[in-house]
């Protein structure tokens, strides 16, 4: 019991300062934010753009080390400078296919790297490249796919080591909305098969509503803090492009866009006086 | 711009038929009379006659004579390029991983790469003596800059993400080495292989030039000694058309090499 309550992912009190390019006044990304991802949890966190998101999920993922707070990964403390976050997968909001290798050595990257042998993880390669429905495009180079078919490669890319916590940055932002309502679908029903924490970065309020059961608001930069946070209680299994029609999901983003407002309104006006 | 290949083709026969045929005509004595040289056979003397060309490079591969000094050259040129593109390549890697060593190294990689490396010649003459190794030498220092530049390049420009990624994906210190940074690396020495063969060729001729007892630097050598024009001319032409078959192969290397690099041919999907 006391095991269940240990959230998946803690950020506490976690505060980040970029050193000024010109020698002048640090910048403050993120301040003092709190953001517990509980085991089994799917939760989005949106804000505008700039506003610090791809920011703590690195520090979560321990790739960036906080300027101040603690990271807790099942209650472990996290320490970036032992290495990353071992037990979470990363989908990052840009490319990060290695060009050089076909589709097949990419998903495969992982289990190479932790020494399983080639075959077995050929076989599994295959195997997640059938779940993510590029069955018989292993053999191509990531320059030879379609947008959509990278963030479906680099989705079987992170899933094929079943982390326990899943990290994505905007995963699906570049894709049109057809691929991305499939993508979204599919990354539900991967993530129903068994259940990991999620921790989802979004700048679009109506994807974080569909596909969470919690959502974050955070403010506008600099110094950017969660301003609010939603109980999602749609059921589920859902459908990402039904879900949007019940009245329950046009309540909830009517609540959610009155507290985000300000502070889109806000940074609009930061980046038009910049 | 486009053109029938085959008209093409012809035209740039043309252009060799042409040139072919005014260096036969302002060089043959009994052909035009003398308007710059006073005697006839002056022209002959300083630039030779097509001919006479032809007909040497067609002796040297009926006799055979030339094979064993083209060997030499280009297994010199195979040396130098493999040990200069080896050093290039560890050196590159090292020192862009390596920031403390490449502050320090700093400028005397610009002192060398400013130096003109030709000038050692003599000096590797003296070290390695005058056989092949004198000549690989010379072919490494002007290759090994090449490739050093471009690794270094390419080990700063691995795109911060993929390193995040495959950090993420668990690999460690040494997997990033062998599965991210060498194989960015490898790209650029790769894009940058027709300087590097082409460099290794200048250093394997220069160095016969200054100084051997075979290859085809050597024959020019010779030949320049008994002031044999022609002799000299046939040497830089089958140099030339080997240099251009070296080019050819290395396109083909390159082409095989380079699957996973996107053309601008093909069109980019979003
Ligand atoms: N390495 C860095 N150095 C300096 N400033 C940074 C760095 N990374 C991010 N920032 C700044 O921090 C802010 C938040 O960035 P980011 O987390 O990427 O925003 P988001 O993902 O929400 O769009 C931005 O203003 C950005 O300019
Ligand atoms: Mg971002």
């Amino acid at each position: 019991m006391a095991e269940a309550s240990v959230p998946a992912l803690a950020l506490n009190d976690i505060t980040c300062r970029f050193a000024a390019r010109d020698g002048g006044e640090p910048y403050t990304a993120v301040a003092d934010t709190t953001l517990i991802v509980r085991d089994g949890e799917f939760v989005s966190v949106v804000g505008p753009t700039g506003c610090g998101k791809s920011t703590l999920l690195n520090v979560a993922a321990g790739l960036l080390a906080p300027s101040a707070g603690i990271v807790e990964v099942h209650g472990e403390r996290l320490l970036p400078e032992l290495g990353v976050n071992r037990r979470a997968g990363y989908m990052f909001q840009a490319d990060a296919l290695m060009p050089w290798r076909r589709g097949i050595d990419n998903v495969v990257a992982g289990l190479e790297f932790r020494g399983v042998p080639r075959a077995q993880a050929l076989r599994q390669g295959e195997e997640w490249l059938r779940r993510v429905g590029l069955a018989g495009f292993g053999d191509r180079y990531p320059h030879q796919m379609s947008g959509g078919m990278r963030k479906r490669l680099a989705l079987a890319q992170t899933l094929i080591l079943s982390p326990d916590i899943l990290l994505m940055d905007e995963p699906f932002s570049a894709l049109d909305v057809q691929t991305r309502q499939l993508m979204e679908n599919e990354l539900l029903a991967l993530w129903a098969e068994n259940r990991k924490s999620v921790l989802f970065i979004t700048h679009d309020l109506e994807e974080a509503i569909a596909l969470s059961d919690r959502v974050v608001v955070l403010s506008a930069g600099p110094a950017t803090r969660p301003i609010g946070e939603f109980t999602v209680e749609l059921s589920r299994p859902r459908d990402v492009s039904e879900v949007r029609m019940t009245p329950g999901f046009a309540e909830l983003h009517r609540e959610i866009w009155h507290a985000m407002k300000e502070e889109v309104l806000k940074a609009y006006a930061r980046q038009r006086a910049a | 711009m486009r053109m029938d290949p085959w008209r093409l083709t012809g035209l740039r026969l043309l252009v060799l038929v042409v040139a072919i045929g005014i260096w036969h005509v302002l060089t043959d004595p009994d052909l035009i009379p003398p308007f710059y040289f006073s005697d006839p056979a002056r022209a002959a003397f300083f630039f030779g006659r097509p001919f006479k060309v032809f007909g040497t490079i067609i002796d040297w591969f009926v006799t055979g004579e030339i094979f064993g000094h083209l060997a030499i050259t280009l297994l010199e040129t195979a040396l130098g390029f493999v040990v200069g593109a080896v050093l290039g390549l560890g050196v590159g890697l090292w020192l862009a991983l390596s920031p403390t060593a490449s502050a320090i190294l700093d400028p005397y990689i610009k002192g060398f790469n400013s130096m003109p490396r030709v000038v050692l010649a003599p000096i590797f003459a003296v070290w390695f003596g005058l056989g092949v190794w004198s000549k690989v030498a010379l072919g490494v220092t002007l290759v090994f800059f090449v490739v050093f530049f471009n690794v270094y390049q390419g080990v700063r420009e691995v795109s911060p993400n993929i390193i995040a990624s495959a950090r993420m994906l668990g690999a460690g210190p040494r997997q990033l080495l062998r599965s991210i940074y060498l194989p960015s690396a490898m790209s650029w020495v790769f894009a940058s292989l027709h300087n590097a063969v082409g460099l290794a060729f200048v250093g394997a001729v220069v160095g016969e030039y200054l100084g051997s007892a075979r290859g085809v630097g050597y024959l020019i050598l010779q030949a320049e000694g008994t002031f044999d024009i022609n002799t000299v001319f046939a040497g830089i032409l089958v140099l030339t058309a080997f240099a251009l078959l070296l080019d050819m192969a290395v396109g083909v290397v390159e082409r095989r090499l380079l699957l996973w690099q996107p053309k601008m041919s093909e069109t980019e999907p979003t």
